[in-house]
């Protein structure tokens, strides 16, 4: 990565990058300097992909029935009628 | 992350005791509530715990909910303070672990892993084994960092959101998240990088 003048600066906003947050001005330079640099376009997908998954794993993930019943049970929602 | 399509609550009728209403939030809320808590904690059982206290507490001091924030934010911030209770009853002699640089700067963000995994097949990133890795991985981090990944990147929060739910500033929100981010990718590339080996 050091051989490149911006990889450093890259990885600094890559974060806001994969956000699509930056200005356009800025997200040009960024896209031109991935044209140019196979490691830092790894780093910006392998990124992406690590949230990715984290996110689609969250997705399928329901809280299972029976601690729903429990909690239900415990919370006991009528004792906060007013 | 809140199911988008769920009706939207009415503060007075919780507020005023409306068990309809109550029961709604509850159900609509227990999903992402008891999610955040299971990878704060990675403990079924502390997890349901947590589950249960907040909404104890959230019912005990809805009268007291201003608004200044969503409700979904008030919740959040709830769960995310139960679960840091219980890490530290856990360890009441280790102080919570936090990151050590400082909010404002992202010196010392690691770079050495350059595996382009992405390829490998959709399927390798749905088993139980990847299920345990991506755990792990979250558990590996410290809490500071932690709590501000899971907001935002599993529970897909804004910024601004998770930045309210934590009480932190938003470029301390983005800061965290570019540390949490980078070490989790780091961790996953080692991982990921010797299943490719196998392809």
């Amino acid at each position: 990565m050091e051989k490149h003048l911006h990889c450093k600066e890259f990885v600094d906003t890559i974060s806001s990058y994969v956000d699509g947050e930056l200005s356009e001005e800025l997200c040009a330079e960024l896209d031109k300097h991935l044209s140019e640099c196979d490691n830092c376009r790894i780093v910006v997908n392998t990124l992406k992909k690590t949230i990715d998954i984290y996110h689609q794993q969250a997705e399928r993930e329901k809280v299972p029935d029976d601690v729903k019943e429990r909690l239900f049970y415990r919370l006991n929602i009528e004792q906060f009628r007013k | 992350m809140i199911n988008e399509e769920s009706e939207p609550l009415n503060l007075k009728k919780l507020q005023s005791g409306d068990t309809e209403e109550l029961t709604k939030m509850v159900q609509q809320y227990s999903d992402p509530i008891y999610r955040v808590a299971l990878r704060m904690l990675n403990d079924q059982a502390e997890a349901e715990d947590v589950l249960q206290e907040t909404f104890i507490k959230a019912l005990r001091s809805l009268e007291n909910f201003e608004g200044r924030s969503n409700l979904s934010t008030w919740l959040y911030r709830i769960a995310v303070n139960e679960s840091l209770m219980v890490i530290r009853k856990r360890k009441p002699e280790i102080s919570i672990k936090q990151d050590d640089a400082g909010d404002e700067e992202n010196e010392g963000i690691s770079v050495s892993q350059i595996v382009d995994w992405c390829c490998l097949p959709e399927s390798e990133f749905l088993t139980n084994e990847t299920r345990g890795v991506l755990a792990d991985a979250i558990q590996k981090l410290p809490e500071n960092l932690r709590t501000v990944f899971i907001l935002r990147d599993i529970e897909g929060l804004s910024i601004i959101e998770t930045a309210q739910a934590l009480e932190l500033t938003e470029t301390n929100v983005k800061t965290r998240l570019l540390r949490a981010r980078m070490k989790l990718r780091e961790e996953l590339s080692v991982y990921f990088g010797e299943r490719l080996t196998e392809y």
